[in-house]
Parts: C-alpha cells; sequence; structure tokens
C-alpha cells in the first residue's frame, strides 16, 4: 500500500527519472552498436585478432561495474567531468561492447559454409557477401547481442546514481542512505518493469526481422 | 573448353605432403558433360573447385575457353562460370527471384533484363514465374530447390558450369526426374559442364565423359561405353561394378528396345502372347526386369504389352545384342 501511494505522490518525478534511465541506457547501447557490430563484422574476417579483442571485451565486464565508475572518475576529471553523465555514459558503452561485438562475430563465422561457398563461387567479393548475405543472415544472432546489453545496461545504470548520473538509480540509493525502505522498492520496482518491457518490445523487433524459416512456421 | 595440363593440389597436413589431386590431364570438350567421379577423397570435388579458383591449384596449368585462370581476375572469373552445389546454397534472407538474379545483378543488368532472364530460366525449370517469385527457399521442396540452384546458375548465361553433386541429397525418384529434366534443358543450352557425382549410375546416364579418379590419380578418362565395355584396370572395374552391363538394363525400358528393333524386323505377327508362350512384359519396364523375365520364359521370347494389356510386339533374349555399343541416352526418352 505504502508502495502504491509513493507512486502515486511521485509519478511525475518518476516519470522524468525513468525517460532520464532510457536516455542513458539508449545513448550507450546506441553508441555501442556503432562501435561493436562493424568491429564484431571486422574481426569474423581476421581470426587472429577475433580471440585478441574478445578476451579484452571479457575482462571488462568482469570489473565490478561500481568499480568501474571509481576508474572513471580521475580520468575524466581531466576534462571536469568527473561526475555525472559521462563517466556513467563511458561505462556503459564498454559493458556493452562484449554482448554486442560476441554476438555479431559469432553470428557471421556460423553463417553456413553451404552459404557462404555460394555466395563465394557465385562472384561475390568479401564486402558483398557480408552486405547481400551474411549480415542479413546474421542480424537476429546481432539483434539477441544488442537485447542482452540493453537489459545489463538498464541494471548497471542504476548503480550509476551513485556517481550523480540520474536515473531510477536515484531511488535505490536515496532510499538506502535515508533507510526509506519503500522508495527502495519503488526504484527496484520501476527497474525491473523497464527491462522487462524493454525485452519484450526488442523480442519483438528480433522476431520481426528473422529471415522466416520452416521452423518458424 | 575445359583443360587441365598436369594439375596438382597439394595440402601440408602436419610435416606431411598430401596430394589431394596429382598431376591431372584432362580436357573437355565445348558443349559436353564430363562427370568426375570416385571414392570419397579421391580429388574430383578439389579439382572441380579448382576451375573457378575456390582452391588455387599448387602446380600446373588450367585453361577455360583457352584462357589461363590464373590471368584472370578470381572474381570475375567465378561471375563467368555457373557454379551448382549439393545443399543448394540458396540464400535463405532473399526470395526465388532475388536468388535467381544474383548474378546478373551483380554484373548490373538493367531491372527490365534481369526480370525477363527469371522469367525465362523459371519457365525452362517448368516452375511458375509468378508463383514462386516472392517465395523463399525455405517454402520449397528439396527438388524444387535444386532446381533453382541450377536456374540461378545458368541466370547469367555462362558458357561453363561446376555441379558438385547436385542431385546427391534427393531421393532416388526425384532425384531421376532432375536428371531426365537436367538432360532436356542442356540439350537446348549446351553448356560445357563439370559434374562431380559419387554415383556410377548417374554418371553413366549423363555423361558424355566420365572421369574417374582414386587417391587424387586420373585412372581412367572416357565415354560411358568405353568404361563400362573396356575398363582399363582392376580399380575401375570394381569401381563401375562386375554388373555393369546390368547397370545399362536399368538404365533402358522395353520400348527403347522395341524400337530398336522395329528398324530391323519387318513383319508384324498377328498373335504375339501365342508365340511366346504366355510370357509378357510391359512396355515401360526397365530391361533388366525383361531380361529376367526373358530368361524363364520356355521360347525365350515374351511378348510386349500396353498399359491396357494388348499385346503390340515381342522381343527376345537374342534382341539385347542390339544395344551393344550404344550410349543409354541415345535411345532413352528423355523427358518422362
Amino acid at each position: 500500500m505504502e508502495l502504491l501511494e509513493f507512486f502515486q505522490q511521485h509519478w511525475g518525478e518518476m516519470l522524468a527519472k525513468t525517460l532520464e534511465h532510457i536516455q542513458l541506457v539508449g545513448l550507450a547501447v546506441g553508441l555501442s552498436i556503432l562501435i561493436g557490430v562493424p568491429f564484431g563484422i571486422y574481426i569474423s574476417q581476421k581470426e587472429r585478432l577475433a580471440n585478441l579483442v574478445l578476451a579484452v571485451a571479457g575482462v571488462i565486464m568482469t570489473i565490478p561495474s561500481i568499480a568501474l565508475f571509481g576508474i572513471m572518475i580521475p580520468i575524466l576529471s581531466i576534462i571536469n567531468h568527473g561526475i555525472g553523465f559521462l563517466p556513467a555514459f563511458c561505462a556503459l558503452v564498454l559493458y556493452s561492447q562484449l554482448p554486442i561485438i560476441r554476438n555479431t562475430y559469432v553470428a557471421v563465422k556460423n553463417v553456413d559454409a553451404n552459404i557462404r561457398d555460394a555466395a563465394k563461387g557465385m562472384g561475390m567479393t568479401t564486402r558483398e557477401r557480408l552486405i547481400r548475405v551474411e549480415i542479413p543472415m546474421a542480424l537476429p544472432v546481432i539483434m539477441a547481442g544488442v537485447r542482452m546489453a540493453v537489459i545489463l545496461t538498464i541494471g548497471i545504470a542504476a548503480i550509476a546514481a551513485y556517481i550523480g548520473a540520474g536515473g531510477l538509480g536515484d531511488y535505490i540509493s536515496r532510499g538506502i542512505s535515508t533507510s526509506y525502505t519503500t522508495m527502495v522498492q519503488a526504484g527496484a520496482l520501476s527497474v525491473s518493469v523497464l527491462a522487462l518491457g524493454s525485452d519484450f518490445l526488442l523480442g519483438q523487433i528480433q522476431r520481426w526481422i528473422s529471415p522466416r524459416t520452416a521452423d518458424s512456421k | 573448353m575445359i583443360q587441365f595440363n598436369n594439375v596438382t593440389k597439394v595440402y601440408q597436413s602436419g610435416d606431411k605432403e598430401v596430394k589431394a589431386v596429382n598431376r591431372v590431364n584432362l580436357s573437355v570438350e565445348k558443349g559436353e558433360i564430363c562427370v568426375l567421379i570416385g571414392p570419397s577423397g579421391c580429388g574430383k570435388t578439389t579439382l572441380l573447385r579448382m576451375v573457378n579458383r575456390m582452391i588455387e591449384a599448387t602446380e600446373g596449368l588450367i585453361e577455360v575457353n583457352g584462357e589461363n585462370i590464373q590471368s584472370l581476375d578470381s572474381i570475375q572469373l567465378r561471375r563467368s562460370i555457373g557454379y551448382v552445389i549439393q545443399q543448394t546454397g540458396l540464400f535463405p534472407n532473399m526470395t526465388i527471384e532475388q536468388n535467381v538474379s544474383v548474378v546478373p545483378r551483380l554484373l548490373g543488368w538493367d531491372r527490365v533484363k534481369i526480370q525477363h532472364r527469371y522469367n525465362e530460366l523459371m519457365d525452362m525449370m517448368g516452375l511458375d514465374p509468378d508463383e514462386y517469385r516472392n517465395r523463399y527457399p525455405w517454402e520449397l521442396s528439396g527438388g524444387q530447390q535444386q532446381r533453382i540452384g541450377v536456374a540461378r546458375a545458368l541466370a547469367a548465361d555462362p558458357p561453363v558450369m561446376l555441379m558438385d553433386e547436385p542431385f546427391g541429397a534427393l531421393d532416388p525418384v526425384i532425384r531421376e526426374h532432375l536428371q531426365n529434366e537436367f538432360l532436356r534443358i542442356q540439350k537446348t543450352v549446351k553448356k560445357t559442364i563439370l559434374f562431380v557425382s559419387h554415383d556410377i549410375d548417374e554418371a553413366i546416364r549423363l555423361g558424355d565423359a566420365i572421369a574417374i579418379f582414386n587417391a587424387g590419380e586420373l585412372m581412367q578418362y572416357g565415354t560411358p561405353n568405353e568404361i563400362l565395355s573396356n575398363p582399363r584396370n582392376e580399380f575401375v572395374s570394381q569401381f563401375v561394378g562386375s554388373d555393369r552391363t546390368l547397370k545399362r538394363l536399368n538404365l533402358l525400358t522395353v520400348d527403347d528396345l522395341l524400337q530398336r528393333v522395329a528398324a530391323v524386323r519387318q513383319k508384324k505377327q498377328k498373335s504375339y502372347k501365342e508365340a511366346c508362350g504366355g510370357s509378357t512384359v510391359r512396355r515401360d519396364s526397365d530391361l533388366r526386369n525383361a531380361l529376367s523375365v526373358l530368361l524363364s520364359s520356355p521360347t525365350g521370347a515374351a511378348a510386349v504389352v500396353d498399359e491396357e494389356g494388348n499385346a503390340f510386339g515381342n522381343i527376345t533374349i537374342a534382341d539385347f545384342e542390339r544395344l551393344v555399343e550404344v550410349h543409354p541416352a541415345q535411345l532413352k526418352s528423355i523427358v518422362q
């Protein structure tokens, strides 16, 4: 009941915080796609580089988020953006690299060897093969990576409230420091709803772009 | 048209050198189907893929239309050669029309020309152009997919086609049907074709020439008849099988034999059934079965009956002699 009252009293502010959250995640994942997808495609053609890149991206994933935010602060302080939107944004871009690069790499790599062979044998250049055949076929798996990245960053962005990035995490951090349980619950609940909602939406997009096959009938 | 001169392909396997193809000399005439056949790992597919430089030859010279393929750009070369593979390799993200039009689009043909060509090819394949235009490969049966695969390879009208076991994954009935269709189409398009197969019956049926390989080496190269009647060595005779003559009979029907015999037999008999002691064979049964009937017939002859059971001719064991030295393709009624 208390929770309901909280939502009733603060709905305007909550909406603004949610939009802030979406903005942070959206911009971070957006940039991540622009970096990660071309990069994933590039390394799918360069086997040696692939192992190195995937290892580095894997290491970044293992750094606890609060520690990564901590690392960002001194670095970005140089340009006077030690706290706030920018360090959070940078950290989220780094975190979402792994699922996006890895999925892109695996998807392009796993295109049926017969189909790649046919494309080559028809006289397609590497570029034509990627654009006309391999990327369209890899798209559903790439999209799955984007979906994973979005869910991941929605959660991590909540923690970014500690370095002043705003968003729904504010309720959680403020609630904890003031021992206001309802506020923590409201924050946590809205973060989960946002994550589930985005997952559903992106799932629909993923289904829509998947080439129709015999099993999806 | 396609010429292999001392072509060798060496693979490095650990410290050892493996010769997948060993000094092969082969020449395929314009407009002919040459079937490359042999057991798995004999180098037939490697040899095929060296023609469009999907695999580079280690040594030797390959010429297509008198041009050394090494002197050509590999992309341009591939666009000028039709390529069909076993699992169709159709692009699942493209419609049938897009699949068929891939090479013309790469070559930058204009829209009207591409569409015209698509309609023409589908008609040739016996598929309705409009019905399939916007459908996707998975909606088609295996046989239909393979036909689209052949149409796609023919799209830019290349003089040379490479086919790697195109009918290998199909069931026997569909395979036979497609083989017949393929021969019918080849009669009009007259491409120079290299065709990889592991099925000696298919090779006999389709090939103007057959090249038998073992362990990277060319064992024998000749017409099906030469190979069936005169295997050069132990390997070839084992490969074609000791029942090779009977195999040929499988490919022919009673009707084929009757046509052959009718040319020399003048008078018609009144009652075929009585003259043959009651043994009958249907006109559309294959000659292997017919021979079996003749062997068990007391008179050594059998009446040929049509679908309604009316006798209209007869055959004897002696008639089979007329089939010696005849290529099945010359006899076989191609379209069934």
